[in-house]
């Protein structure tokens, strides 16, 4: 065609427009599970790990048939078998029940400490961003909670109030609400200056509900995202505090006080400090993973991808 | 001319800076605004114009002066008082991508106003008047389930148009609402602000930097130079006969659209001082190319030009 167009170009012969490839052809979105899974992997495993984490603390009584604290002097040491899954620990513990009940522990911690820091850290950095003569004293404050290094502190505070599971979470929640505090503030300090804002004093809102309907929501995204971290970072301090031994009492099976017992032996036994920590590793990618795909998803600007 | 619905006494809105520096934001600012006009503050950035708008809006407090909405002084009220007065001043601002939440939906955007000022008896009919409002600015009638990211610039601002209407205001600042718009979409906006102020007699005091705009739809104009107002007058007034030299170095800066006609350009030498430290005398002698001596000494007060047409300078 191309050779017979280059010749003389007979009168009254044109070329037909070639058939043009479709540029953009039809995106047929996939719904259903599926889709999503295709769309957003990374949310999609950080939920299933999770969903898969939270049921096995919740049917722990089910799922393992050894009480976690029995101890069995013949069986010390087993490695990995059909009878202890995860073998046992050097007072013959079964590892497998130990490392079920432990999630436990960690949800517990993890997300009650987001909870109440992201609860406490609103409040007090809604105070700073609105109520202007506090604001110094406040983050001044905070400066000097911050200062510490977030685990030091829960040591020291464990070690000023005992170990129990109700103290863990106090004192990593302490040591927690100053992110969180200083995020709010910068947030409220950025949107009160926002048109909108303004827009809404003159459309007559109320400072009340200035802060619940224009304020809040805009703080949630980053709030969200926050508060996955701190989850996940709650998480690990909780086991490094079980680990050294200031944070849960030892009756009490935590991922942090297995790997404690097994530090001794993890060169000839390490699968007993393997098993739990492949759990916390897990449970803490899942966790941020999570704290990603939500980042996106709150953000109206994203279209509701990610 | 009837009562004006705004008069501005005197207003001023002062600074107070590090090291004892006062900055003048607005410096002795008197207009009034009648029901049913446009009055547009023009001048550089930085002479005070927006200042202005945000005091008259009470987002500001104010130095000193007066703000009357009906002859009610405004600038002394305060809490749920100053909150029912809102309602009769409204604001369309510069930016359509800041001035909506992204978070709310353009029918809880523009039900704000209706719901805070009771202006509606019931939901449905807060919807109605929701739907009628989105229709007036000519926005599509699926636009309210929908939020203010899935807007270009020009639908932002009809959004925003509509939420100042939901008030029912007597009186709409807009403070730069055209100036972030390509000119295609600026000239239906004001197209639409112009339409809406015949339909429900609304005032504006139009806000802007841009002459062309101003002249195309004001009744009255004001031109602000450091704070002060140096000359105000009516369309007419300003801009055939000018008085005020700065006001003649702004007209003639308006770019015409035929490249053969030939004008005199009166060039400004320099900057705007800056409004911490303002000239003594006439603020405007440092750039003036007729100042005199008498400039130098002597602040001019505004004089009748002609009627309605106030001017401050010293020259004839």
């Amino acid at each position: 065609m191309a050779a017979h167009m280059s010749g003389a170009g007979h009168e009254g012969e044109f070329a037909a427009a070639p058939e043009l490839p479709a540029i953009l052809p039809p995106v047929n979105r996939r719904r259903g599970l599926a889709g999503l899974i295709a769309r957003s992997p990374g949310s999609s495993i950080g939920v299933a790990i999770l969903l898969a984490i939270v049921f096995m603390a919740v049917m722990a009584d089910y799922l393992s048939a050894i009480d976690p604290a029995r101890l069995s002097p013949i069986a010390r040491n087993r490695d990995p078998s059909l009878q202890y899954w995860f073998g046992t620990d050097m007072l013959g513990r079964d590892l497998y029940s130990r490392v079920v009940y432990g999630a436990r522990v960690s949800l517990i911690v993890g997300f009650l400490v987001a909870l109440l820091s992201t609860v406490l850290g609103l409040i007090v950095g809604m105070f700073s961003g609105f109520v202007r003569w506090t604001d110094s004293i406040l983050m001044r404050v905070m400066d000097g909670i911050m200062s510490i290094p977030p685990i030091l502190l829960a040591i020291a505070l464990m070690a000023l109030a005992g170990s129990s599971m109700t103290n863990v979470i106090a004192a990593i929640t302490f040591a927690e609400v100053p992110r969180v505090a200083r995020l709010v503030r910068g947030v409220v300090l950025s949107l009160r200056e926002q048109a909108f804002v303004e827009g809404a004093i003159t459309a007559g809102t109320t400072t009340p509900m200035i802060i619940w309907r224009h304020i809040l929501p805009n703080t949630l995204a980053p709030l969200s995202v926050q508060t996955t971290y701190i989850c996940a970072s709650a998480m690990i301090i909780e086991a490094v505090l079980s680990f050294i031994g200031a944070g849960t009492p030892p009756s009490v099976p935590s991922w942090g006080n297995i790997m404690a017992d097994g530090r001794a032996l993890w060169q000839v036994k390490p699968h007993i400090v393997f098993f739990p920590a492949v759990f916390l590793s897990l449970t803490v990618l899942a966790i941020n993973l999570v704290g990603d795909s939500l980042r996106d998803r709150l953000d109206p600007r994203m279209g509701g991808k990610g | 001319m009837t009562a004006p619905i705004l008069e501005v006494r005197d207003l001023s809105k002062h600074y107070y800076l590090k090291g004892n520096n006062t900055l003048k934001a607005v410096d002795g600012v008197s207009f009034d605004v009648g029901a049913g006009e446009t009055l547009s503050l023009v001048g550089e950035s930085g002479c005070g114009k927006s200042t202005i708008g945000r005091a008259i809006l009470r987002l500001v407090p104010v130095t000193s002066g007066s703000i009357l909405i009906d002859g009610k002084r405004i600038d002394t009220l305060s809490g749920a008082r100053l909150r029912t007065l809102r309602r009769r001043f409204q604001v369309i601002f510069q930016d359509p991508f800041s001035s909506l939440n992204p978070r709310m939906r353009v029918r809880d955007i523009v039900a704000e106003p209706i719901r805070n000022f009771k202006l509606a008896r019931s939901s449905a009919e807060l919807n109605a008047q929701v739907s009628k409002l989105i229709d007036t600015v000519r926005l599509p009638s699926d636009a309210g389930g929908r939020f203010p990211h899935e807007f270009s610039g020009g639908q932002r601002q009809r959004i925003g148009i509509a939420k100042a209407l939901a008030a029912q205001p007597d009186l709409i600042v807009c403070d730069e609402a055209v100036s972030a718009l390509d000119v295609s979409v600026k000239a239906q906006i004001v197209n639409l602000l112009q339409d809406l102020q015949v339909d429900l007699g609304l005032s504006l005091l139009f806000i802007s930097h841009d002459l062309a705009v101003v002249e195309h739809m004001t009744h009255r104009v004001a031109v602000m130079y450091l704070g002060k107002i140096v000359e105000i007058g009516t369309r007419e007034q300003i801009f055939t006969k000018p008085h005020h030299p700065y006001t003649k170095a702004l007209r003639s800066a308006v770019p015409l659209p035929d490249p053969m006609v030939k004008r005199e350009r009166i060039t400004l030498k320099g900057d705007v001082p800056s409004p911490i430290n303002i000239p003594s005398g006439c603020r405007f002698h440092t750039r003036c190319p007729f100042a005199l001596d008498r400039c130098r000494k002597e602040e001019p007060a505004p004089r009748e030009i002609s009627a309605r047409h106030l001017s401050a300078c010293h020259l004839d």
